[in-house]
């Protein structure tokens, strides 16, 4: 009998998706999408940035080798596709990765895209350019790559130190789009030249940014788009009323707050709003270098006291995620699963008895009630950093550590920290690829330039390679959340939630999908279409 | 006369020489630089390329070389390139004067012509129902903040019409320029128009009790020619100076209101400028507007002597 409702609730669902099809109709070619810009990027050159206010403009005016296919939310080593790339394919010992490339590419300014170009991106990357790359933010991506061979001209092999079958993952990532050989790394800074979906016309800082459609792009018949409009807006209220108003066609990407949704929504009742995780945790960078949390007691009572549901009970209105290092399930694709998480001290449902166990620490460290233990709580001056931190300094006192808020400067904060010279901080990290590899080596290795903790554990190490040799991902899970598990308890960066945040769009703009375990690796807009 | 204009012009030029090595140093005095900016963008800070960059952008150079190179690019009309777009500085900044240049006019020309005939209304009806009225709106229009009140417009017009009103960065006619900058300018103008208002009654309320003008009235004089022709002309010249002193702190309003009104103007381009430590932007900006109201004073000093024909300017 169950059989029978299985199959009547799938003739259901497919007759369903079928009229949806129909309904959404076939994609028409023509205008320009226009959205806001939430910031001005400082350039236009996506390899040395790291936030999307670059990424999200500028993506699709490139391709990489290969990309996580576009309507699929959720990023996953089956949803990576070929783009530049036509196939690829492993050496027996997985330490070569060779692919095919596309034949009859060609740069926007027309000139054929070739191997040499794959191997002048991973050369500046790698930092073995003769021309240098501004900044390199992700160069330890590429840490197990020897060297990048062209085989010919429509051939390129990677050459590795080991396997690390998590490399497809970098390649996909928004981050990783290949540049052109005969353009300068400044030059990409300002007039970037690519071989996507659409040309870069200009970039007027703290106005716009305005991309056109690339009419010989290799993809026949896309984009659909005559081009998509950037209006520079820094102003949220300004931005979100313009959006209502119908000046905009989308909302930035992820820019909507948790309670600025329920506006969006009231004022534009036919606006199609979702709400995703980012992939950015919002997390504790502790100084263990230095008293008083060179005391792992101090550490570990420190991330029992955290009640995680309050906080985002109170800045998400109950919609953000609680954690370890990697995105939780079900839209994070290595994240412990609930059972796991909760056997880590400070992860239990019992708030009061895990404040009970940490008062205990702090007393057997020297603290009580008559001794309370006085901290600084440094943080960025940004709303998404200084809120937390509040709600930190207060859960703190219930341990006996009375918090002081010390509001740092977004330009002395990275300096600030480089020096040690912090307590405990509020820190926001962002994964932009949802894999192991990219949060463990560049956040927990020991001398990672993104290791602000300067956290170093040699046995964990060895377990990051053993996880990132693994080819089987049903092996490589279990070996991440025992990562994970020791990161936590270690309080290596203790994590208190992973963030959730909104976009909307006029229900006419069709072919969005805005990813669910990353916020950078979703803005080609190749197949984005208008239906007005 | 022409050697008070000269000797106005020297102090100028070494008000501006001063200002210049205060714009300059002070600078250098706020923590972090464009590098420091751009590895927090980036989220990672590597020293070997830090130096680098340093290097390449000039900032390693002792403070003195720096400024001495800005000076003398200043002097030969190079304002250097922005740190961070990578272009010219002058090429930058050359486009959104005219539009912030606009902007601050029409707020200025509504701030006249809104508060000095209110102002000069209000002290002739002095106690009266509609000075009451007035006063209130004055005193709403130095309490509100530009910020608010653009808001609150644009919430209006959203809710009230579904309409926005958007920037036009290319107006073919003046009722399309009008139209672009009437609404921000008012925002803005208001708290100017405001205080204007409120120098304005009190200067013709001074005015008006002196004995010239009961003369005035006792030799027949009509209302209008008393107060328009006798009172205003002498009560202007406090108002004049307001009016100049507003022209320079307009610039306050300005950058909160082309935030607002999301207009790509110069003000609101030198707080992302400072934002980023782009040095050869804010210097150059901050200077030209140091240029401005250096000029707007003098402009008022000059114009004392042509309102007011007792002022003369001597030897």
């Amino acid at each position: 009998m169950r059989s029978v409702w299985a199959l009547a609730a799938m003739a259901a669902l497919s007759v369903l998706t079928a009229s949806t099809a129909t309904l959404a109709g076939e994609p028409k070619q023509g205008g320009i999408l226009r959205m806001y810009h939430r910031d001005s990027p400082a350039n236009a050159s996506i390899l040395e940035g790291a936030t999307y206010s670059i990424n999200v403009p500028f993506m699709g005016v490139f391709n990489n080798l290969v990309i996580y296919d576009q309507h699929i939310a959720q990023n996953s080593p089956d949803t990576l596709r070929p783009e530049l790339a036509e196939s690829w394919t492993w050496s027996s010992d997985n330490k070569k990765l060779t692919f095919k490339l596309r034949q009859g590419v060609k740069w926007h300014d027309g000139k054929p895209f070739t191997s040499a170009d794959v191997k002048c991106t991973f050369d500046l990357l790698m930092g073995k350019s003769q021309q240098k790359l501004r900044q390199n933010p992700r160069k330890s991506w590429y840490s197990e790559v020897n060297d990048v061979t062209p085989n010919g001209e429509f051939e390129v092999s990677f050459d590795l130190k080991r396997p690390q079958p998590s490399l497809l993952a970098m390649l996909a990532s928004g981050y990783t789009p290949i540049y052109p050989c005969h353009v300068s790394p400044a030059d990409m800074r300002t007039r970037p030249i690519g071989t996507g979906p659409f040309k870069f016309v200009e970039f007027k800082a703290n106005e716009s940014i305005k991309l056109t459609k690339n009419p010989d792009y290799w993809k026949k018949g896309l984009p659909y788009l005559d081009g998509i409009e950037y209006t520079i807006i820094t102003n949220r209220s300004t931005a979100i009323l313009a959006f209502v108003a119908g000046k905009f066609d989308m909302t930035f990407p992820t820019h909507i707050t948790i309670p600025l949704l329920k506006d969006i929504k009231s004022q534009a009742p036919n606006a199609i709003c979702v709400v995703e995780p980012t992939n950015v945790s919002t997390n504790i960078i502790v100084n263990s270098s230095s008293a008083p949390f060179d005391n792992i007691d101090i550490r570990r009572a420190m991330a029992m006291a955290l009640d995680r549901k309050a906080f985002v009970d109170i800045l998400f209105e109950g919609q953000a995620d609680i954690g370890g290092t990697m995105l939780p399930p079900p839209q994070g694709i290595w994240g412990m699963p609930k059972d796991k998480l909760a056997t880590i001290p400070g992860y239990g449902p019992d708030v009061n008895a895990s404040r009970e166990e940490a008062k205990k620490l702090m007393q057997k460290a020297g603290y009580g009630p008559d001794k309370h233990l006085a901290v600084k709580v440094s943080t960025r001056n940004l709303a998404e950093y200084r809120d937390p931190a509040v709600i930190l300094i207060d859960q703190l006192k219930s341990i006996y550590i009375d918090g002081e808020l010390d509001v740092v400067e977004t330009a002395n904060w990275f300096p600030k920290v480089a020096r040690k010279d912090y307590m405990l901080g509020l820190n926001l990290t962002g994964n932009s690829v949802d894999d192991p590899d990219q949060s463990f080596y560049e956040n927990y290795s020991c001398g990672s330039e993104r290791n602000y903790t300067n956290y170093c554990n040699r046995e964990i190490e060895k377990l990051f390679d053993v996880q990132s040799q693994e080819t089987d991902i049903s092996k490589r899970k279990p070996l991440v959340w025992e990562i994970d598990k020791k990161l936590q308890e270690d309080v290596a960066r203790p994590i208190i939630f992973h963030a959730r945040a909104g976009t909307c769009w006029q229900p006419y703009v069709k072919g969005v999908t805005i990813m669910s375990n990353s916020s950078y690796n979703g803005f080609r807009y190749e197949d984005v279409w208008l239906d007005k | 006369m022409f050697a008070y204009l000269v000797r106005r012009l020297f102090l100028m030029l070494v008000t501006l020489f001063g200002i210049s090595v205060v714009i300059f140093f002070l600078l250098r005095i706020v923590p972090g630089n464009i590098v420091d900016i751009l590895f927090a963008a980036a989220g990672y800070v590597d020293p070997a390329d830090k130096v680098d960059l340093e290097k390449q952008l000039g900032i390693d150079q002792p403070l003195v070389m720096q400024y001495l190179h800005w000076i003398s690019g200043l002097l030969h009309g190079d304002l250097g390139y922005s740190y961070v777009s990578e272009k010219p500085a002058l090429q930058e900044i050359l486009p959104r004067i005219p539009i912030t240049a606009r902007l601050a006019g029409l707020a200025l020309l509504f701030s006249a012509s809104i508060g000095i005939p209110l102002g000069v209304i209000s002290a002739v009806k002095q106690g009266t129902r509609l000075d009451y009225a007035l006063r209130v709106i004055s005193l709403s229009g130095l309490s509100l903040p530009s910020f608010w009140l653009g808001l609150l417009i644009l919430t209006a017009s959203v809710a009230m019409f579904g309409q926005m009103p958007i920037f036009n960065p290319n107006p073919q006619t003046w009722l399309e320029a009008f139209a672009t900058y009437a609404v921000p300018a008012a925002a803005v103008g208001f708290r100017s128009a405001a205080l204007t208002m409120r120098i304005t009654r009190s200067s013709m309320l001074e005015v008006l009790r002196q004995d010239y003008i009961r003369t005035a009235r006792a030799k027949g004089a009509s209302d209008a020619a008393v107060n328009y022709h006798h009172a205003l002309k002498n009560a202007i010249l406090p108002v004049i100076t307001v009016i100049g002193i507003e022209a320079a702190f307009l610039i306050g309003g300005l950058i909160v209101t082309e935030t607002v009104f999301n207009i790509p103007g110069v003000a609101r381009f030198l707080v992302e400028a400072i934002r980023w430590r782009d040095y050869p932007i804010v210097q150059n900006l901050v200077m030209l507007i140091a240029v401005v109201v250096v000029s707007a004073n003098f402009i008022v000093d000059m114009l004392y002597a042509v309102f007011d024909p007792r002022i003369r300017y001597t030897d």
